[in-house]
């Protein structure tokens, strides 16, 4: 072990490690809200309360039907996701001709619906998710001490928030996608099913936050809060980011959480406020958000 | 939000229309019978709400700004009028101007950032600001934080008339709010309201009219943010507690829902939504949880059946301006 700036090596890999976690879970979150954003032009403000979903899905299916966390890693977000295209099929296929502001009235609305029931049936104090046997344990790397399940949710976000971006960017699918978002009129002429494809979005959004939530189940204590904290920090990444790039959202939930980890590190006061400042800094000197096009 | 009357149909009086003159007598003699009804510190509060939703709709009715952030306003200027008349002794006038004032400078540098972004991010920028402020208030060591500022007191009114009296406060925050309600009626229909509306319609030919469409929107949002915190300032003697709930999140949502349920844009519709929100979570206290339940369904039903707010669709009904 060494001291770095006066700290030791093992706090500061060990924020260091935090940082990445954390901002493993803004990337998977920006992204979804991206994607979403980008198809039905609304800001899903359930996200978060879907992250928690996501997290309740894996702890229920765990402790009610015994299934463990490998196949809750698959089934959580498919249910989730589900959930999702029946939100966007009873509700939010009536907003897409009104005002963005509805959109995100009515998605807040279902959140604390979500979240009101969570905190009747689950209370608010937080149920520990047990981790599976092959994921315990951890590595010593000399300079700091790695945990096996850490190490995993920073390796499987990064190969999903890329495998999005690779969906997104370079695949058939993903070309209509991008083509409905400019001009679902004219994909539409062309025989694709735009409407369907909007359902499906969202479904993918949903699930992906629903992944995220499972991933996060083992770290954090799953309760019925979890996502509306989360969900404003990721608003702040998504400011900062700006909702144009799949990339952009990436880089800047990654960015932002080893930023928030460093703040832990050698300012702890202002670790909860930090994102919230780089947000205030970059709209005084890129309004347009560090990927984002000026609009 | 949806113009369906014509204005120049209407015969015209001192007040604007005849319908909302009729609406203001109902308004004031239903405030000056209810105590005698009624619990009178429910009803204060009730009119703080109602000031902070009219605050709030004056931005989102108005001009078209969506502000998730409306709590930060509330809630400094709360515990800024608390601490003020507690920690530093000052008679409650000053206390109340110094939390407004504390609102005014937050809205300030809160709305120069804001504006600098459009449409959806406007909200979601907002809403991270109110959450930064709220960290702030749960560090900060004067708020107390999870206890808050406790047995504020209410003192005296200019230091002579003692506000401990129930229907001595009820008519100082009557006067206020009042006032405070023509102030804002004022504003509406000034020039300068006419210009917010025309930015709410259409930004871009505002722009090219001439007028700076940025400074404009700065002043509503300012406006916006101090008669917020005119409201929580009154609101932390009323209850005589400044608290974090004030100043969190879900008090934003509250109040866009208590304007929601009123009628977005219309001029009576925040009174009569928070009036219909702080009573349904009075009656419903006992259920608990279930309220937020609650509160998320009829954020639904706004959503999807019921734009308008219940003003809103009365004005449609009857063909009227309310």
């Amino acid at each position: 072990m060494f001291t770095i700036f006066g700290v030791p090596s093992a706090v500061l890999f060990g924020q260091l490690l935090i940082g990445l976690i954390n901002g493993s879970f803004y990337a998977l979150l920006s992204l979804g809200l991206a994607v979403i954003f980008g198809m039905l032009n609304i800001i899903n403000f359930t996200h978060g309360a879907q992250y928690m979903l996501g997290a309740v899905a894996a702890y229920l299916l765990l402790n009610v039907v015994g299934i463990g966390y490998w196949p809750a890693l698959i089934i959580a977000p498919i249910l989730v996701g589900a959930s999702g295209i029946l939100i966007e099929r009873l509700f939010l296929q009536w907003l897409y001709k009104l005002d963005h502001l509805y959109g995100l009235l009515l998605t807040f609305g279902i959140a604390l619906i979500i979240e009101g029931v969570g905190r009747n049936y689950l209370g608010t104090a937080g149920l520990p998710y047990t981790l599976p046997d092959s994921l315990r344990g951890g590595n010593n790397l000399g300079f700091m001490y790695l945990p096996n399940y850490r190490a995993w949710v920073i390796c499987v976000s990064l190969v999903v928030c890329f495998g999005t971006w690779f969906a997104i960017e370079r695949t058939r699918l993903g070309a209509y996608l991008r083509a409905a978002t400019e001009n679902p009129t004219l994909v539409r002429a062309f025989g694709i099913n735009v409407p369907k494809m909007i359902t499906l979005t969202y479904g993918f959004g949903v699930a992906l936050a629903a992944f995220a939530g499972v991933m996060a189940a083992p770290i954090y204590n799953v309760s019925p809060n979890m996502g509306s904290e989360l969900i404003i920090v990721v608003f702040a990444v998504v400011v900062i980011g700006g909702m144009g790039s799949i990339l952009g959202a990436i880089v800047s939930g990654f960015g932002l959480g080893v930023v928030e980890g460093l703040t832990k590190v050698f300012y702890p006061e202002a670790s909860n406020t930090v994102i919230f400042l780089v947000m205030a800094i970059v709209l005084l000197v890129r309004p347009a958000g560090l990927f984002g096009r000026r609009t | 939000m949806e113009q369906t009357v014509n204005p120049i149909a209407q015969k015209t009086s001192m007040f604007g229309t005849q319908s909302q003159t009729i609406a203001f007598v109902v308004l004031v003699s239903v405030l000056l019978a209810a105590p005698f009804v009624t619990y009178p510190p429910f009803l204060m509060e009730c009119m703080c709400f109602a000031l902070f939703a009219l605050a709030f709709n004056l931005l989102i009715g108005y001009v078209g700004l969506l502000s998730f952030g409306h709590a930060l306003y509330f809630g400094w200027a709360s515990y800024m009028s608390a601490h003020a008349a507690k920690d530093w002794g000052l008679s409650p006038e000053l206390a109340i101007l110094t939390g407004t004032a504390t609102a005014a400078v937050c809205g300030l540098v809160a709305g120069s950032l804001a504006i600098r972004r459009q449409g959806i991010y406007f909200a979601m920028i907002t809403l991270a600001l109110a959450q930064m402020m709220y960290f702030v208030a749960l560090r900060a060591k004067f708020t107390g934080g999870e206890d808050g500022i406790q047995a504020v007191p209410r003192g005296h009114l200019f230091g002579v008339l003692s506000l401990d009296n129930d229907a001595t406060m009820y008519g100082f925050v009557f006067v206020i709010f009042i006032a405070a309600f023509l102030f804002i009626y004022r504003v509406i229909h000034s020039p300068f309201g006419e210009v917010l509306r025309a930015i709410r319609e259409n930004e871009l030919r505002a722009i090219s009219l001439g007028y700076k469409t940025d400074r404009y929107k700065l002043m509503a949002f300012v406006l916006s943010a101090t008669l917020a915190g005119l409201a929580g300032a009154i609101k932390a003697l009323v209850v005589q507690i400044a608290s974090l709930t004030d100043v969190y999140w879900p008090m934003s949502g509250e109040v866009v829902l208590m304007t929601l349920v009123g009628g977005l844009g219309t001029i009576f519709g925040p009174i009569v939504g928070s009036f219909v929100i702080l009573a349904m979570q009075y009656k419903l206290a006992w259920m608990g949880q279930w309220v937020l339940v609650i509160q998320g369904v009829i954020f639904v039903v706004c959503v999807l059946l019921f734009r308008r707010g219940i003003v809103g669709e009365l004005a449609n009904v009857l063909r009227i301006k309310l």
